[in-house]
């Protein structure tokens, strides 16, 4: 089944006196139980295609289905709620939040979906143990290796079990070891058959984990690779 | 999030608390001179009444009236009592310090009513003898620095010899000038010679004869002006509102508390809230809710409002209470109706701090953070 579709999708942005386009009818899906790799150089339109994905953005054209629901023109709380439930996001720059702790940072979808705080980090707290990263849990994000608060940040994209995950550049700032312990755990979390994990990456190092390589070129796809 | 950031938030809590002290340092003060104004008519507890010469305008400025007059309202059916009662200045020589200027108040001889309820040192009965005077505590302090209270004690008022019988402690006066109590006849004495001496008459109305119809009556048959404590405090209290510019200096003192104070808590809580707008953008984009973020903001800025106005409140009451036994100072206080008044003062500042950023945070994009 596929976990995302996307329908003719344009989109174009306000420039100078006019409307620049940033993607031209694009037709692509994301499929449940895989780890799809999202490739492409910079400026190709991989971040306005993952923002259309997760309803950050509302494309000028075309529809965008998750998990068969269309979400292509959510707005306010139902935007809200659909990222909150159902998509598990992971940013390049880990994006934590650096007054709390590991296991704080981690419960944070829980917490702003009404779990006591003190359940929702015991819950975090579980879920870095998980990932590798359970002893580090009343650390500060300052306390913590770029690769530790990468887990840190996948750890909260997974505490709520959200059946998408959508990675941005995940590996970028992080050595070998660091981006292949990383990949290990986006790699099991996607062979789930209820989930689905895309990266968006430059980074050909991990291209090998991929089950699917969608390459994008000046907001186009330009070819999908699928491994046997 | 404000916590993490100790230059903000200190900044944030030290804009809080300066609103804070100043406002209500400034406000007690103020309401501490208005009360001094009228703390010598409060202190005349037995009369309800007070006659005085109808061009007098409050209790500073006073109209000397003929000693006859007090005659005239004794006489008016329905008073109880009618006693004289001078007010004026004089100089005093202790021998031991410079010449000093005090307030003169002469009560009457039989009664020795409005006598000072509140004696330190000796008898207010004592002032029935010879060239006898009492003195306020905070004008022994004035007149005898650092001496401690030892009587009977001889000085000179106005170059007539006189001795202190007793001290008394009394509310503060408008002027911070030691007040000397003494005989209405020994005071005539002492106070200049002139034609009239006779500053107000006190008056008690006999039971059941009602105030108003009282006044009336003395006004119609005196010619002179009547009025009630009450009314002759506020007539004070309103001379020194409109006819002086300590209303308008305090005023803008307060409101320039208000406004720095705004403005420093407004900047920092703004500049705070710009540098952490990548994180509010993560939050929403993992699904926090406006509402959410918005109860998140206030709580934070609500919480710099609670520790700043409560290092404020403490340091205005530790400033008064370190300065309760200054004699300059006295008669200020700290009303629970200002601490009150300030709070109302520093919601409204954090309210307003928080809609002056807030609307950032409510249309930071959550796409930023995919961006680099």
């Amino acid at each position: 089944m596929s976990a995302v579709v996307c329908e003719g999708i344009s989109m174009a942005f306000p420039s100078g006196a006019g409307m620049q386009a940033v993607l031209h009818d694009v037709n692509v899906a994301v499929e449940a139980g895989q780890l799809t790799l999202l490739v492409g150089p910079s400026g190709c339109g991989k971040t306005t295609l993952i923002s259309i994905m997760t309803s950050i953005l509302t494309p000028t054209k075309g529809h965008v289905r998750v998990w068969g629901t269309d979400v292509t023109h959510l707005k306010g709380a139902a935007q809200v709620l659909f990222r909150r439930r159902e998509i598990g996001f992971i940013f390049q720059q880990y994006s934590l939040l650096p007054t709390l702790t590991a296991a704080e940072n981690a419960a944070l979808p829980l917490i702003a979906e009404g779990m006591t705080y003190d359940k929702a980090v015991r819950v975090g707290a579980a879920v870095l143990e998980q990932v590798g990263v359970g002893q580090l849990a009343a650390r500060l994000p300052s306390q913590l290796s770029g690769g530790q608060q990468q887990r840190v940040a996948i750890a909260r994209a997974l505490v709520h079990k959200p059946r998408l995950i959508v990675c941005d550049e995940p590996t970028a700032a992080l050595d070998e070891e660091s981006g292949r312990k990383v990949m290990d755990i986006l790699r099991s979390a996607a062979a789930e058959k209820s989930r689905a994990v895309l990266v968006v990456t430059h980074d050909n190092r991990i291209f090998s984990y991929a089950d699917r390589l969608i390459r994008m070129n000046d907001g186009r796809i330009s070819s999908i690779e699928t491994k046997e | 999030m404000l916590y993490g950031d100790t230059g903000k938030y200190i900044g944030l809590v030290a804009g809080i608390v300066f609103a804070t002290l100043l406002m209500s340092q400034q406000v007690s003060i103020f309401i501490g001179l208005l009360s001094r104004t009228a703390s010598q008519i409060l202190d005349v507890q037995e009369a309800t009444l007070w006659v005085m010469d109808p061009r007098v305008q409050y209790m500073e400025e006073f109209e000397p009236m003929r000693d006859v007059e007090l005659q005239r309202v004794r006489s008016v059916p329905g008073v109880e009592w009618a006693t004289p009662y001078y007010k004026g200045f004089a100089v005093v020589n202790t021998f031991v310090s410079q010449s000093q200027q005090v307030f003169l108040m002469g009560i009457d001889d039989v009664s020795l009513l409005p006598y000072p309820h509140e004696m330190i040192e000796g008898k207010w009965e004592d002032l029935k003898q010879p060239e006898s005077m009492i003195l306020d505590k905070a004008g022994w302090h004035f007149l005898f620095p650092g001496e401690p209270v030892v009587l009977p004690r001889t000085i000179e008022i106005n170059e007539k010899r006189v001795v202190i019988v007793g001290v008394c402690d009394v509310s503060a006066p408008f002027t911070t000038f030691p007040i000397v109590f003494a005989r209405y006849t020994e005071v005539l004495k002492l106070a200049p010679q002139k034609r009239n001496s006779l500053s107000f008459v006190l008056v008690r109305e006999q039971k059941g004869v009602p105030i108003t119809e009282l006044q009336a009556r003395i006004r119609n048959e005196t010619g002179l002006q009547v009025l009630t404590t009450d009314e002759f405090k506020w007539r004070t209290i309103n001379h020194i509102l409109t006819r002086t510019g300590i209303p308008i200096n305090f005023g803008i003192t307060v409101v320039l508390g208000f406004i720095v104070g705004a403005a420093i808590t407004g900047q920092t809580f703004y500049l705070f809230i710009l540098d952490k707008l990548r994180q509010f953008a993560t939050m929403k984009a993992i699904g926090v809710t406006n509402g959410q973020i918005l109860r998140m903001v206030f709580a934070q800025a609500a919480s710099v409002g609670f520790v700043g106005y409560s290092l404020g409140v403490g340091l205005t009451a530790l400033f008064f209470q370190s300065t309760n036994d200054v004699p300059a100072l006295r008669g200020f206080y700290f009303h629970w109706e200002v601490m009150a008044g300030v709070g109302v003062a520093v919601t409204l500042i954090v309210a307003l701090t928080v809609l002056f950023s807030i609307r950032r945070v409510l249309v930071v994009d959550p796409g930023v953070v995919f961006r680099g």
